[in-house]
């Protein structure tokens, strides 16, 4: 297999190497690319543009035909399905500035030397991250339900109800799962982005007088800005996607339909509603949705993603 | 291009000298007594938060069924663990431990091969100058916007239409393609691999495939644990693809297995103490392996991804 090396024909200061070895070492990648990343998109958006259409009582067989883009009509038509984009929206733009704030505000604290036990802290923020976000929310499913959680007990034992599940709090109760598993990998990025900024960019601050408060708001966050931008970025492409945890928690509460968000539209209609083409549409919409509010994102941010390109 | 930037030591906390003064110093830097306590207690606080629902999963998953309903989350009651484990390891003939088995499958298979995939790819597009390499990093850096499950449905479709749904195979080739990865490894080799480290090895006349495996691979080591711990987590946590394209219990990973007992537990109720003590069960080995290798994996990620 192994790719000899071409005899010093050429320059040998560029590397004289047989044209084709970068082509065999990439190939892997870009076939399983090509068949399992563009393939998808390329199906889905086919797809989109067929229905199954079942002749006579339905005894006659079906036939696959073009319907051009009826099924994006139907989408737009699917009241359901609609009202899960402004729902998932909503939940980005409390849940994303509250966890970012969460961690940075974990990784500005562990940046200081004011932490003791810090190993022991960084622990316990990051732990949650090791359970799979179906399995966080099965055990935030029981600590919602009064009648097994300590925490609901506690509460009503001071006076205060709480009913996670009630249909207003119930977006919020899926919120609080998310945060709880990925505070801990953003503290983590932001931590290691602050670990890795030269101490000597502080000592000026502290010469001019500059508290650790300052430091921190004025000198360390914009240094980690690309790590920033990173982890928010990717936490909005996340909570556009919601699944996991609304899917979990659906089965102890009548409270979150099967088309709660834009990706349990989709999977329900996949499978309960047996409509693979709407569904392929619905897809194509949602991934279209993602990618706009992606690149505002980006937009917005274009000067920090500038730094975070020569950080590239 | 390369330069071989020496990765920033991840500082560990250093031991807090026992100051009777109001001030003190940690790694040479002036603390204020009082923010400190201020500052520990403020995350005592906030681990508590994190360590409730942990708390609660190792107390209840003692308990029988009963005791779950009717004796405090916190408190200890009759001791079924073994009872609970018993039960977990013969319902449905253990299929548990088949879950758990699948789970390792998909992740520790799924990640080995994922990271050589990226590592390889990274490696390439550091190391060469070719033609389509610039269109290649683009796609990339692209197609990480596309939403991981949107694009599930289709690509249940896609492995429908190959005959490769309801198979292993069919749950770790989508998998493989992890351009986050990719990105990562590129970053990682551009910093790490001198390119006349492996002009070097060619005028000693090493192949390429040598090359990347003697000189990349190793030097890229450091890194790579970042992919292989991402890729892991990855599939250890991937619930909607395997949702969509198993139908064979005996193929499904934890993370299906598990909600399935939770969905079914409303009608069948031995089931929901099966689904703690399960949770429980699948969290520790991981919770161990992460935690035990997050020094190598900080380090990585100091090193390449997210520097400013």
């Amino acid at each position: 297999m192994s790719t000899s090396t071409a005899t010093g024909s050429r320059r040998r200061r560029h590397g004289a190497v047989s044209p084709w070895a970068p082509y065999l070492f990439v190939a892997p990648f870009v076939v399983l690319f090509l068949l399992f990343l563009v393939a998808p998109i390329v199906v889905a958006f086919v797809n989109s543009l067929f229905s199954r259409q079942s002749s006579g009582l339905g005894f006659g067989g079906s036939s696959i035909e073009f319907v051009g883009l009826a099924n994006f009509v139907r989408a737009f038509a699917d009241r359901d399905f609609l009202v899960g984009f402004p729902r998932v929206l909503l939940y980005g733009a409390v849940q994303v500035p509250v966890m970012m704030t969460i961690a940075a505000f974990f990784a500005l604290l562990f940046d200081t030397a004011l932490v003791k036990a810090r190993r022991f802290f960084q622990f316990t923020v990051f732990l949650p991250y090791a359970v799979p976000s179906v399995i966080a929310a099965l055990l935030w499913g029981f600590l919602y339900q009064p009648s097994v959680s300590p925490v609901l007990q506690f509460f009503e034992s001071i006076g205060i109800t709480l009913s996670p599940l009630a249909s207003t709090v119930v977006l919020w109760s899926i919120a609080n799962v998310a945060l709880w598993s990925l505070v801990g990998i953003n503290m983590i990025i932001l931590f290691s982005a602050l670990q890795s900024v030269p101490r000597e960019m502080y000592e000026a601050a502290r010469i001019d007088g500059a508290g650790e408060v300052r430091t921190a708001l004025q000198i360390k966050l914009p240094m980690i800005a690309p790590a920033v931008l990173l982890t928010t970025l990717s936490s909005i492409i996340g909570t556009l996607q919601l699944f996991n945890e609304p899917q979990v928690l659906q089965t102890i509460t009548s409270n979150i339909p099967s088309d709660y968000t834009p990706n349990m539209a989709i999977y329900a209609t996949s499978t309960l509603g047996k409509d693979p083409h709407l569904a392929s549409a619905m897809a194509v919409i949602l991934g279209l949705a993602t990618l706009v509010v992606s690149l505002l994102v980006l937009a917005a941010n274009k000067r920090t993603t500038n730094r975070a390109g020569h950080g590239l | 291009m390369a330069s071989d930037v020496a990765l920033p030591p991840v500082r560990d906390s250093a031991p807090v000298p026992d100051g009777r003064r109001r001030t003190t110093f940690v790694s040479g830097e002036r603390v204020s007594r009082t923010w400190m306590v201020i500052a520990t207690a403020v995350m005592a606080l906030a681990s508590i938060y994190f360590l409730v629902p942990v708390v609660w999963l190792v107390i209840a998953a003692t308990k029988s069924t009963g005791d779950l309903f009717s004796t405090p989350g916190f408190a200890f009651a009759d001791f079924n663990l073994l009872e609970n484990l018993r039960a977990l390891s013969t319902y449905q003939g253990g299929i548990f431990w088949r879950w758990g088995l699948n789970s390792i499958i998909y992740s520790v298979l799924g990640s080995a091969l994922t990271t050589l995939v990226c590592a390889i790819t990274g490696y390439a597009l550091a190391v060469y100058r070719f033609r389509g390499r610039t269109a290649l990093i683009s796609v990339v850096l692209a197609s990480l916007l596309v939403p991981g499950t949107v694009i599930a449905q289709p690509t249940y479709v896609l492995l429908v239409t190959l005959g490769l749904d309801n198979s292993y195979a069919g749950l770790l080739l989508p998998a493989l393609v992890y351009p986050f990865g990719v990105l990562l490894c590129f970053i990682f080799a551009q910093s790490s691999v001198p390119l006349e480290l492996v002009e070097a090895a060619r005028l000693d006349g090493a192949g390429e495939l040598r090359i990347f495996v003697a000189i990349g691979l190793r030097l890229l080591a450091s890194g790579l644990v970042t992919v292989l711990l991402f890729a892991f987590l990855g599939s250890w946590n991937s619930y909607i693809l395997p949702l969509l394209v198993l139908t064979d219990a005996e193929l499904m990973p934890l993370t299906v297995g598990l909600t399935g007992w939770n969905q079914a537990s409303i009608t069948i109720p031995g089931l929901q103490i099966l689904t703690v003590v399960g949770s429980l069960v699948s969290i520790i080995p991981i919770a161990i392996v992460f935690l035990s290798l997050q020094r190598f994996w900080k380090a990585g990620l100091t090193a390449g991804s997210v520097r400013g």
